[in-house]
Parts: C-alpha cells; structure tokens; sequence
C-alpha cells in the first residue's frame, strides 16, 4: 500500500515536471501571445476537441458496457470472443489506420472522426465490463442466490456495484487515451486541438504546435483528475480502499 | 423438521454419471443440529444445497416442515431459509448493518424493525451494534466476518439453517470459540440446522445428530456418542479415529461420572489429598482424565457448583464408565 503511493506520488511529479517544461517552452515559442491574440480560435477548438471526445465516450459507453453484460450472463456466454475478438481488433489497428478506414466509408467530417474514437475506445471499456463482472467472487453470487435474491436483484445489488470499479476504471482510461487520440481527427477534417497542432508541424512553427498540445495535456489531467473524484462518488465506499488516484 | 426421503443428485456430464448423493433417507429433528459428516467429495455439500434449491434434486424429495420444497416458490424458499457458507459472501458493497438486513429487507420488513433486528443480532453475536453499523466487511476480522455471517442467515428468523463448514477457515482456537459461541446461540434461538463438516471433532462437539456420509451414501446417522460408542463399519470407525474413546470422553462431564459410581470416594481432610488438583462437575471427562493422569496423588478433588469439595475421583473409576450407556446421558453437548 505505502509503497504503491510513493510510486504515484513519483508519477504525479513527474506528469507536473513535464507539464511545467511544456508550458515553459510554449512561453518561450511564443504559444501564449498566439493564444492571447486569437482567444476565439482557441475556444472553438477546445470545444471541438471536448465534443469529440465527449460524444464518442458516450457512445462507447453505451455500446460497450451492455456488451459487457450480456456476454457475461450464462446464456450468452458463449458470444464472449466474438465480442472480445471484435473490441481487440479495433485496439491494435493503429487509430491512423482506423481513420483511412472509416473515412473511405464515411468520407470526411465530424460523424467520421467521432465513429474513429468510438471504435477506439470500446475495447478498454467491453474488456474492463467483462473483467469486472467476472471477477465478482463466486461466493458473493452464491450467497445472494442461496438468500434468495433474484437474478435482477443480484445483478443490481451485487454484480454491478462489485464490478463498478474497474468498469469506471475502463471508462476512464478510454476517455483519458481519447483526449489524445482526437487530435488525429483534424486529419479527416473533424477539427479539435489538432487543428493548431498539424498546422504548427506543417509549418514548423513550434509556437502553433504547442498552442494545440498544451491544452491538450492539460485537458487530459483535467479529465482525468474529474473522472477520478466521479469514482469516488460511484463506486460503493466499501470497495473504495483499492481506489487510486492519479 | 426435515426430511430427506431417497434424495438423489446425479451429476451427467457427456461421458459419465456422478452419483453425487445416493438415495438419501433422513430425519432431523425440530431444534436439532445435524452434522453432515465425510471426507471430501463424499456429497455433502451437494444435499445441503438440495435444500434451498440451489441443486434440483434429480430423485427422491425433501421436505421442510412438512412440506415438499418442489410446492415452494423457489426465491421464497431460499428466504425462508438461512445459509451459511465457508467463504462467507458477505458483500462488500454494503455495510454490516446492509449486509445482515439483506433478507429482511427482501422481504420488506419497515426501516425500524429492520434497525431493531440489526441491534438484536448484534448484542446476541456479542459485537457492539453501533460500533459496526456503518462498517464494511473488509474492515472486520476473519472470525467477526463469520459472526456477521451466521447473524445475516438468522436476520429473518428462518426455521432452518443451512451451513456449510462455516468455521472451516479459521484458526483452530478462533473456529473453538466461535463453536461454543454458536452453540450458546443455538439454545437461545432452538433452528433447525444442517452443519456440513469434515472434522469429527467439530461434528461431537456441536452437533445432536451425525450423518457419515461415503461416496454419496449414508453410512451411519446416530447421536455422537452412538457414533462413537458403536461405529457400525470399518470406515465409520476409520473415521471417528483410533481415539475415539477418548472423544466420547468429551461428551461425558464428571458429574456424569461421579453419581454413576457405587462407592464414591468422600473427602475426609486427610492431608495426603492436598497435592490434589481441583476439578469440577461441568468438566468434561477426557480433561479430567489429563488432570488426573497428571495429579501428583493420582487423584483429583471433585468441587461442586458452589465449590464445595464432595469428593475423590482417580483412574480406577473410569471402569465404571462401561456402565454408562449413551442413551442414559444426560449432559449436554
Ligand atoms: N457441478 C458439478 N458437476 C459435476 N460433479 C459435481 C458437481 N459438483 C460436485 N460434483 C461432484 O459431486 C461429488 C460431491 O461433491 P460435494 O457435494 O461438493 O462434496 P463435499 O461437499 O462432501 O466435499 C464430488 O465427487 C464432486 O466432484
Ligand atoms: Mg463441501
């Protein structure tokens, strides 16, 4: 326990240290002035990037944590690897790959860049729900079960609270990737913090580059560090002494 | 009462057929603690969970109370029936007093009733209520989890209780002192209880009633002392041990001793008698026999219930045990 909160107080300084060095060579590139001089621009990008994020977070929730579920129940259990096969095909193929794919389908734009993120994101989510869910202790069910709970009441009472954590956990790790992975969807004209980004590389104006990608880290951390307190409101407090914050 | 007429499991798998338990016929009396008892995988565990349903029974029938468990409805048979289980399942996501009101509330008992229980349960396991109402069981040791566990099983007020090897993962003198605790219980709330256990020490020392199970069939079903008194094969005697003497001792006290003998030896304030250890009438008899074998005089002082000293006990009148039959006891287990 002491140790493992000393290897995050590590990390945490260390996540600062970078950030700290970020903001210190975006000043230096002259990122804030270009910040300060156009505020609109960033502001409607940042929006972008959190619309993208935000949308196909929720989409990917909603798509892969009923998965999750249902391949779980005793019934469907035999869908399990074609839905875990599914999610980890949509992991290893690179997100680049991901978005040449989609867009020969869906052409460029918006819905596109979303469809890409959520492909992405639905197999840290499925694989965290059936972890979850499966590692409920077989002795918790049969006790519930042998009180007489019905099967509604043990998946509400007992299974899915139990598996919160690491459910929430997937969730969070998804979205966190995501805020990153985004900025690729100004590639297929989707717009967000990218768009500062590639156009900063193209024109090897450092300045621009960072403009897009301190927010972008810091926006990370912000939801990260958001998501964590939401856990702490969700998940039940008897399961909370294995929660860790980053 | 319960009753298990030719119960039968039989698990199928695709190339062969376990039979899990064999054309079982029980009776266990109202109030009485039954100790399924035989080396693992003999089946014990699967008839105790024939009872609630939670294995359906492939032959025979089993009735509680009177009546079949096939006329129940099935959730409400389990509510109406308390289980316990070796790793104890309490859950994690709710607080002890959540966790011990988890059929009451099933059941839709109010706010108040349910918080009185919770008291009730607690003062009755000897754990302060207010001190755990809002814990979590992690934050509970081993042995007041399985406190918390048999008090969740007895929240609704059930019958009969079902507990498999509940003690059977603690350290042998928390699971001693947790035993005695329950039998304490036991007489105050008179269930109805079939106790699955491997450890013949534990099945003397709780249970009215032992069932010897091999491979799926009862093998013998009597008292503890008929068991050991009278083992009816080789196996039950394997079982019981080669002390089993000795363990039938442990149901006898010395007052059952002491008023079976002919002459009892009375103190007569001679001083040869007072390098002699003191024993009284509750002690079992294999602990008198230690004390005795290990007195300086060969003898042991026997003390009443108000300490009065009324007389001599030494080897020699353990004869007179041949002359106890089982079915004359009168000590309580
Ligand atoms: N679900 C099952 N499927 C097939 N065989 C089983 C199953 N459960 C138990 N058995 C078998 O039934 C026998 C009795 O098991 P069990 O009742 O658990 O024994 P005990 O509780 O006495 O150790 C064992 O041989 C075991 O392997
Ligand atoms: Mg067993």
């Amino acid at each position: 326990m002491k140790k493992r909160s000393f290897t995050e107080k590590v990390v945490k300084a260390g996540l600062l240290l970078v950030i700290a060095g970020v903001v210190v060579w975006a000043f230096a590139a002259g990122s804030f002035q270009l910040m300060i001089d156009r505020p609109g621009d960033l502001i409607y990008l940042l929006l972008q990037h959190l619309q993208l994020v935000g949308l196909s977070a929720l989409l990917a929730v909603a798509a892969a944590v009923p998965a999750g579920i249902i391949v779980t129940r005793e019934r469907f259990r035999k869908l399990q690897w074609i839905a875990t096969n599914f999610a980890n095909l949509g992991q290893t193929i690179p997100s680049l790959a991901i978005l040449a794919l989609v867009m020969s389908y869906l052409g460029i734009g918006y819905q596109t860049a979303v469809f890409a993120l959520w492909i992405n994101s639905l197999l840290p989510i499925l694989r965290n729900t059936i972890a979850g869910l499966e590692n409920v202790s077989p002795s918790i069910l049969d006790a519930g079960k042998g009180m007489g709970m019905s099967p509604g009441q043990i998946f509400w009472k007992l299974e899915l609270p139990n598996a919160s954590y690491a459910i929430l956990a997937g969730i969070r790790t998804s979205i966190v990737i995501n805020v990153g992975t985004a900025t690729l969807a100004f590639l297929i004209g989707g717009g967000g913090l990218g768009d500062f980004i590639f156009t900063g590389i193209s024109l090897y104006d450092t300045g621009i580059m960072l403009a897009g990608a301190l927010p972008v880290m810091v926006l990370a951390v912000i939801i990260d560090f958001v998501l964590g307190k939401l856990e702490r409101v969700v998940i039940p407090k008897g399961l909370q002494r294995n929660l860790e914050t980053l | 009462m319960i009753v298990f007429d030719n119960a039968t499991k039989i698990y199928e798998s695709a190339d062969k057929k376990v039979k899990a338990v064999d054309r079982i016929n029980l009776h266990v009396e109202e109030g009485q603690i039954c100790v399924f008892l035989g080396p693992s995988g003999c089946g014990k565990t699967t008839l105790l969970r024939m009872v609630n349903r939670l294995i359906p029974l492939s032959g025979g029938a089993i009735h509680v109370n009177g009546k079949s468990i096939e006329s129940f409805d099935t959730i409400e048979l389990r509510r109406s029936i308390g289980y316990v289980i070796q790793q104890i399942g309490l859950f994690p996501n709710m607080t002890i007093e959540q966790n011990i009101c988890v059929v009451p509330k099933l059941l839709g008992w109010d706010r108040k009733k349910m918080q009185n229980r919770y008291d009730e349960l607690m003062e009755l396991m000897g754990l302060n209520p207010d001190e755990y109402r809002k814990r979590y069981p992690w934050e509970l040791s081993g042995g007041q989890q399985q406190r918390i566990g048999v008090a969740r099983a007895l929240a609704a007020d059930p019958p009969v209780m079902l507990m498999d090897e509940p003690f059977g993962a603690l350290d042998p003198i928390m699971r001693e002192r947790i035993q005695n605790e329950f039998l304490r219980i036991q007489q105050n709330v008179k269930k109805t209880i079939l106790f699955v256990s491997h450890d013949i020490d534990e099945a003397i020392r709780l249970g009215d009633k032992i069932a010897i199970f091999k491979a799926g069939q009862l093998m013998q079903y009597g008292t503890p002392d008929e068991i050991l008194s009278n083992p009816k094969d080789e196996f039950v005697e394997d079982f019981v041990g080669g002390d089993r003497a000795l363990k039938r001792l442990t149901l006898l006290t010395v007052h059952d001793l002491f008023f079976k003998l002919k002459h009892p030896r009375k103190l007569n304030g001679d001083a040869r008698h007072s390098g002699s250890p003191t024993i009284d009438m509750e002690t079992n008899l294999r602990t008198a026999l230690s004390v005795i074998l290990s007195s300086p005089t060969g003898e042991a002082v026997v003390a009443d219930s108000k300490n009065n000293h009324v007389g001599l006990l030494n080897l020699h009148d353990f004869e007179a045990l041949a002359d106890i039959h089982p079915f004359e006891l009168k000590s309580s287990v």
